[in-house]
């Protein structure tokens, strides 16, 4: 347990969160961006509870503050979906590219 | 090596290999697929550092909700058998370079740096004293966060009602079509 250090975990969660980016950057489809969102949220929580299990074993916050970034990314891809389903009723796609109305 | 140690590298190469899936894979569906995998082993992450309620948590909220939601829309939006097309080469190739000097970066941060643990008692964590501290109104307690969550769970719910509701218009003017 002790064998692997804090900076391993750093590693991993920092790794995750590129890989979020990548995704974000490459992929034009509003679903998949949003899955990539969801990794990056996943690569903090990572973050919160290394450091609060290594750095502060006697404190709770970490576990508190992922619990919360659990329950916002909830609500915030219900809603994102939400809008998906509209901009796919009025544009019947769900590129971004499609999407250019309010552009300039 | 201990069998921890083997194991939590074990966890972290799943972790990364199907996030790296994730978000490269063109058929749509399975890249939600890889994305449930990628969040059972974040799970799995932290059942391996003991935290047996956030991963519990982690798997309800993540696998149970978020992912059969994503696929629910994938359903409703787009044909699921169809591969998407792929990224344009430049951008891809930028966005690689850009992320990969961007984890060099900060994994020579990380490394530069020393982490010292301010005290060395053991971490132990029970449910009781989550949900003591989580509702407690005196000091490091967290009540005020925990209902306002609750307020903006409800407000987000109401909000994807009222966002995803169909509109009757069309419907009204083919009734009235009709008629006349």
């Amino acid at each position: 347990m002790s064998e692997v250090p804090l900076t391993h975990i750093l590693f991993l969660s920092t790794c995750l969160f590129f890989i979020g980016i990548y995704g974000l950057f490459t992929r034009r489809n509003m679903i998949t961006m949003l899955m990539s969102i969801e990794l990056m949220l996943n690569s903090v929580n990572i973050n919160f509870v290394a450091f609060n299990k290594y750095l502060y074993p006697e404190k709770l916050d970490g576990i508190f503050f992922t619990i919360f970034v659990i329950t916002i990314a909830a609500a915030e891809a219900a809603v994102a979906i939400a809008i998906i389903i509209n901009l796919y009723r009025s544009h019947h796609s769900i590129d971004v590219e499609d999407a250019t109305e309010m552009k300039y | 090596m201990s069998p921890a140690t083997i194991i939590f590298y074990i966890i972290s190469a799943f972790i990364l290999g199907t996030g790296i899936l994730a978000v490269t894979t063109r058929k749509i569906f399975r890249a939600s697929i890889w994305l449930l995998f990628s969040l059972i082993g974040i799970a799995a992450l932290y059942f391996w550092m003991q935290l047996e309620f956030l991963a519990a948590v982690q798997i309800i909220v993540y696998v149970g909700g978020i992912v059969v939601l994503i696929i629910f829309s994938i359903f409703l939006t787009i044909k699921s058998g169809e591969e998407m097309p792929k990224p344009i080469l430049i951008r891809s190739i930028f966005s690689a370079l850009a992320v990969l000097f961007g984890t060099r970066f900060v994994v020579r941060l990380i490394s530069l740096y020393t982490f010292k643990p301010i005290s060395t008692t053991a971490f132990n964590l029970s449910v009781n004293q989550i949900g003591t501290q989580m509702l407690d109104t005196k000091d490091f307690g967290y009540l005020l966060p925990f209902e306002l969550i609750s307020i903006l769970l409800l407000a987000a719910m109401i909000g994807c009602i009222v966002i995803a509701l169909k509109s009757n218009d069309k419907e009204a003017t083919t009734f009235q079509n009709s008629i006349q």
